[in-house]
């Protein structure tokens, strides 16, 4: 399966009233397919944030159309999105925002416990996942017991547990050191994206491009162009 | 639902240090609240012990009398004039006032000395010791087995002391419903030892005791009385009277009511506060918990069940700890006057509920406005 999995159309966005007014998207164009891993890449303050928001339902645009597996989400009313979110997409935010009172293993089941499944099944299949981040060891202790990269890997266990069909990067790699930030990629890449599945990576980190399906460049709120992909 | 709620549970419990200073912080309110409002209630009560233990229907007593240990002397005729009343089904007189004891080992006491018609004993106590026709018998007095019991150095029946320098015989041991405020001991004996035993101004009926006919008769019972100069009031008017004394006249009332609202602000205060940065603190949680999929109703369910569950232990523990130290002062102090009444309980929970309103309110509100998008960007 490698149809399209996510359609955005003439995006914008704006903050802001008057003359503080900050167009932050341009009108954008963009397209993804399942089975790849798409980054955008720019330099900070281009709305490479700003545009992860809006295609994973969580900041509605001024105007334009997103497509998700065909549905129109921005014309979904508030708990369908909410719904929606939780169903289909994968958040790993770029301060992983883990609960430093919950265990490991209860952070990774949080997506399974919001879907009402029951509170033991769900840390039984979060075991699961940690396992595969390499992190079944450390289920019972708090976050911050953890090193930045295995938090990261929590928060990718997390994001995948209840397996959805699309999983977002913002700055993955950002308080990582390069070799952690470059493995953990490489992982994502050989364990977590599959042809069902689309993953969409913003960063401005040159060190994991290789890594990368395709390379597109923003800047100033517009999508510039494509950048190969280094060997 | 369940599994957000252990969620929520655990968010709120495991941060010990917050969760520690809301627990405190209501239960040291709910502990306030009701042991002020206790005290006020076992204080009014015991004011009214004598019209509980006397349990007449109606009371007549000059109209300046505000409660029931000032009584003031009424002549004779007053009890005639009652008793030619249309609906008076029969009217006792009752003497009540304080004598001067002197004990077998030579120690004084002061005591209340109740009278008793000496034809009907209207209004005796239900002895538990010795026969009440005993009270006929030279020199008889009943002893009160109350909590000043101990005051009179335990007599028996037999037993000996003094009043005013006539010898008094206990020939009975009587119980009571209800304790005196006064951390006084008290007697019955007839209506007419009480006035031989008992220096007394010129007029000598405390109170007259009603039985009306039927409870129909009791307006014009009131009305009649009060053509005479006099005051007749119901056995919950005159409870209630006593209570107003001890509420207004007093000083005691106003300074409870603003103990009790004073505690309800300091817990309020704490226990909002406290939320409040608790909230505040895990702002960022729920908000990536929107993020997620969390929806707002769902996040509006944690915090009403965080604030429940932390105000309604609160409550639990301020009970108990209420109940706890009312417990141990009644050990030490039998007379401790300290009720707490089913409608303390619930002025408590009432105001526990506020609190917990009040702070999930706070939190409700930031936690709706938090957009997930914020947290994406940080
Ligand atoms: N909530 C906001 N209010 C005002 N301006 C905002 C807000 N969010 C983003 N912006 C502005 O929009 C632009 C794009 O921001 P962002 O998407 O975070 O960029 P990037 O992720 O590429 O660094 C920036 O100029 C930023 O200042
Ligand atoms: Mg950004």
């Amino acid at each position: 399966m490698s149809g399209i999995a996510i359609k955005a159309t003439s995006v914008v966005k704006s903050f802001g009233e008057g003359s503080a007014k900050v167009m932050a998207l341009k009108g954008l164009e963009f397209e993804a397919r399942f089975g790849e891993m798409v980054y955008i890449v720019g330099p900070s303050g281009s709305g490479k944030t700003t545009f992860l928001s809006v295609l994973s339902g969580i900041l509605r645009p001024d105007s334009g159309t997103v497509l998700v597996e065909g549905a129109d989400i921005w014309s979904m009313p508030a708990n369908a999105l909410a719904a929606f979110r939780l169903n289909k997409i994968g958040f790993v935010f770029q301060d992983y925002h883990l609960f430093p009172r919950l265990t490991t293993i209860e952070n990774t089941a949080i997506p399974l416990i919001l879907r009402r499944r029951d509170w033991d099944q769900s840390l039984r299949e979060a075991l699961g996942y940690l396992d595969i981040v390499g992190l079944k060891e450390r289920a019972q202790l708090p976050p911050v017991k953890l090193s930045g990269g295995e938090q990261q890997r929590v928060a990718i266990s997390r994001a995948i547990v209840g397996q959805p069909d699309f999983l977002v990067f913002d700055e993955p790699t950002a308080s990582l050191d390069g070799e952690t930030g470059r493995s953990i990629v490489r992982f994502v890449k050989e364990k977590v994206l599959n042809d069902r599945r689309c993953i969409i990576v913003v960063t401005h980190d040159s060190r994991i491009y290789e890594f990368a399906s395709r390379i597109l460049t923003m800047e100033d709120g517009k999508l510039t162009g494509t950048m190969p992909v280094p060997a | 639902m369940k599994g957000i709620f252990r969620l929520a549970f655990k968010l709120l419990v495991n941060d010990k240090a917050k969760f520690s200073a809301l627990i405190v912080g209501i239960t040291f309110a709910v502990f306030l609240m009701v042991q002020m409002t206790s005290l006020f209630a076992g204080i009014l009560d015991h004011s009214s012990s004598t019209v509980l233990n006397v349990g007449a229907t109606m009371w007549v007593m000059d109209p300046s009398v505000q409660t029931v240990a000032n009584s003031i002397g009424m002549p004779d005729y007053v009890l005639d004039a009652v008793r030619s009343i249309p609906g008076v089904k029969f009217a006792a007189p009752l003497y009540s006032g304080v004598a001067l004891l002197k004990l077998p080992d030579g120690a004084w006491q002061a005591a209340t000395v109740i009278g008793l018609d000496d034809s009907t004993l209207f209004g005796r106590p239900e002895l538990i010791r010795g026969k009440i026709q005993d009270i006929y018998a030279e020199n008889a007095f009943i002893a009160v087995y109350d909590s000043e019991f101990k005051k009179l150095g335990n007599p028996q029946i037999g037993s000996e002391l003094q009043i005013n320098d006539h010898r008094a015989r206990i020939v009975g041991i009587a119980k009571v419903n209800v304790s005196s405020l006064f951390g006084l001991p008290t007697l019955y004996t007839t209506y007419y030892r009480a006035l031989q035993y008992i220096p007394n101004p010129r007029f000598t009926i405390s109170y007259v005791l009603v039985e009306p006919k039927t409870p129909r008769d009791i307006p014009a019972i009131k009305k009649a009385v009060a053509k005479i100069g006099y005051r007749a009031v119901t056995k919950s008017e005159f409870i209630g009277m006593i209570s107003a004394f001890y509420k207004y006249q007093t000083g005691i009332g106003t300074n409870i009511l603003i103990m009790t609202v004073i505690s309800f602000l300091v817990g309020l205060s704490i226990s909002g506060q406290t939320f409040y940065t608790f909230i505040i603190e895990n702002l960022e949680k729920f908000g990536a918990l929107k993020a997620i999929g969390a929806t707002n109703n769902e996040l509006v369910a944690m915090i009403l069940f965080q604030a429940a569950f932390t105000s309604l232990t609160g409550y639990g523990l301020g009970i108990g700890l209420c109940t706890l130290l009312v417990t141990l002062a009644k050990v030490r102090l039998p007379s401790y006057a300290s009720m707490i009444t089913y409608f303390n309980l619930a002025v408590a929970f009432v105001m526990v509920l506020f609190i917990a309103g009040f702070s999930s309110y706070v939190g409700v509100r930031r936690v709706l406005r938090i957009e997930p998008f914020d947290i994406f960007r940080s």
